[in-house]
């Protein structure tokens, strides 16, 4: 459940929210890393349960010495006020046997934190993708019915690719099998987003088909994506997101000279 | 996924494992599942007064809890503080998973987790965790012995093992540092430790991480101390490591500062020959 870590509970009333859903090459976890060092967000809480894997560390968004010892949870809550703006960050795998129960958890809080509009980061196995999919640009995008009344004409504009239903057989006439949502590779992306339209949730789901390996430039195309439509960022040029010193040694520890 | 040589490989993530679709489970699923997970739950076992006093509302008084979580932690508990007669042994946790081992007419968890308390001075409380915590019984470890603890002014103290090649950093560490401790502790704590802290980008995880997760929610002052060594079974030098983190605990925790090496060759066995394969 959320608790605050500061003094005052915080309020998240038409807040938009943006979380990560832990899904194939962490794509959307880095993205919110992203997102949280670059607009140098202050953490308002911790999302405390047994549905992650415990883990610790010191501030993962250090920039100076003052600020380094200061320890972070597996899933924390970012706000900037300003810009009516709430971050998730989850850091740990969902326990498999509690992935449900997770998003129980988190469909129960943000309907009573009052956001406006939620939006998943995520991703899917490229690998799996059908015929179709394999054309064109590799990101797409998901609405529920709530959200889609609120953004149809921002979305129309943007001219986003929609996920595609896909057919169990692909190649196969079957009537039998209808084309159904499958997002492999995207851990709980889908049971929230179909939880959310049950729910009747304004929530978006923005994915990405990727591999496993270095995923930074998957973490930049999708935060840049999503800076498309939700401007978190004003300025125009390329390298404006700030990498966190958490990124650093991203595989392994230097290497050993005695090697050569 | 098919490679080059026409072998179909599956391909995995290091992120998430296959979400199986909510199926409707029968019944008889259910119950499996059901079963499965009560076996798997963590189940705290106090001594007859301990057990008396939560049962009438009383929380353990203590302001000092040592947790050791691995084999040289824990055997440095045993040689440096626990050797003196003084302790008794006042509960244990068992927490049965797959890795759990099957001794027959024995309860195999019995000395995997162990609650000490000094005979004169009820003020610390020491626990050894050799055993193995699953990922999902962590959390519940953690909440089922935190809720038997009073937690004004607590200090929480962990002693874990880590191994180094674990820790990352971007020269790259020549065997001759380890073993050596890094810490990390919660907003709460307020005394200095007595290590450097865990530099970005290296993490701490199991029931140290519960522990601190827990503390850090909660406002209680704890800190981990984690030793990174180039051993893995228990050794004496490893064990010697911990020493300057237990120098700022209270007078109950008397440490012995120089142990026989009867005790410590008790404590320190040679690692098992696992195959001659290669001799």
């Amino acid at each position: 459940m959320f608790i605050s870590s500061q003094d005052s509970a915080a309020s998240f009333r038409d807040f938009t929210l943006i979380m990560p859903a832990v899904a194939v090459g962490n794509v959307g976890q880095l993205s919110v890393d992203l997102i949280v060092s670059t607009l140098n967000m202050r953490r308002v809480g911790y999302i405390h349960t047994d549905c992650l894997i415990p883990m610790a560390g010191n501030n993962p968004y250090t920039t100076c010495k003052e600020d380094a010892k200061e320890l972070h949870t597996p899933a924390e809550v970012y706000a900037t006020p300003g810009l009516k703006l709430a971050v998730l960050q989850i850091r740990a795998p969902v326990i498999q046997t509690k992935s449900k129960k997770f998003r129980q958890l988190l469909i129960s809080w943000i309907k009573a934190s009052g956001f406006s509009r939620t939006v998943v980061l995520s991703s899917s196995y490229a690998y799996q993708r059908d015929d179709q999919q394999l054309q064109g640009t590799s990101l797409r995008y998901l609405v529920t019915p709530s959200l889609l009344k609120m953004s149809a004409d921002v979305l129309k504009e943007l001219g986003w690719r929609e996920m595609e239903r896909v057919s169990a057989f692909p190649g196969l006439t079957d009537g039998n099998s209808e084309p159904r949502l499958v997002i492999p590779g995207g851990g709980f992306t889908k049971g929230l987003y179909t939880d959310s339209c049950t729910e009747d949730l304004p929530l978006a789901v923005l994915l990405l088909f990727c591999s496993e390996g270095d995923n930074i430039p998957d973490a930049f195309t999708l935060i840049n994506h999503l800076n498309d439509w939700l401007h978190l960022l004003d300025s125009q040029e390329p390298n404006k997101w700030k990498i966190p010193t958490s990124w650093n040694l991203l595989f392994g520890s230097g290497i050993p000279p005695a090697l050569f | 996924m098919a490679t080059f040589f026409g072998e179909v490989l599956s391909a995995y993530s290091r992120a998430v494992e296959e979400d199986e679709d909510d199926l409707d489970e029968n019944e008889e699923d259910e119950q499996i599942r059901r079963e499965l997970e009560e076996k798997r739950e963590v189940h705290l076992h106090w001594s007859p007064e301990v057990s008396e006093s939560l049962r009438s509302g009383n929380k353990l008084q203590c302001s000092d809890f040592i947790l050791a979580v691995g084999h040289n932690a824990a055997s440095f508990l045993s040689a440096y503080v626990l050797s003196s007669s003084n302790w008794e042994p006042v509960g244990r946790a068992s927490a049965w998973n797959e890795r759990s081992r099957a001794v027959t007419g024995q309860n195999g968890e019995e000395s995997a987790c162990v609650f000490y308390r000094h005979k004169d001075d009820q003020s610390a409380l020491i626990c050894q965790v050799t055993a193995y915590i699953a990922e999902d019984q962590l959390f519940q470890w953690t909440e089922k012995v935190f809720d038997c603890l009073q937690h004004r002014r607590l200090i929480v103290t962990v002693l874990s093992d880590g191994s180094v090649a674990d820790y990352k950093m971007a020269d790259y560490l020549c065997s001759s540092s380890a073993p050596f401790m890094r810490s990390l502790h919660t907003s709460a704590f307020g005394d200095q430790p007595v290590c450097p802290s865990l530099e970005q980008p290296n993490i701490v995880t199991g029931l140290p991480a519960a522990v601190l997760n827990h503390c850090q929610v909660h406002h209680i002052a704890a800190i981990v101390y984690q030793c990174y060594s180039d051993v893995t079974g228990p050794d004496s030098v490893t064990m010697e490591t911990y020493k300057p983190a237990l120098t700022k605990l209270g007078r109950s925790i008397q440490l012995d500062p120089s142990p026989s090496t009867d005790i410590l060759r008790k404590f320190a066995r040679p690692t098992d020959i696992q195959s001659n394969l290669y001799i």
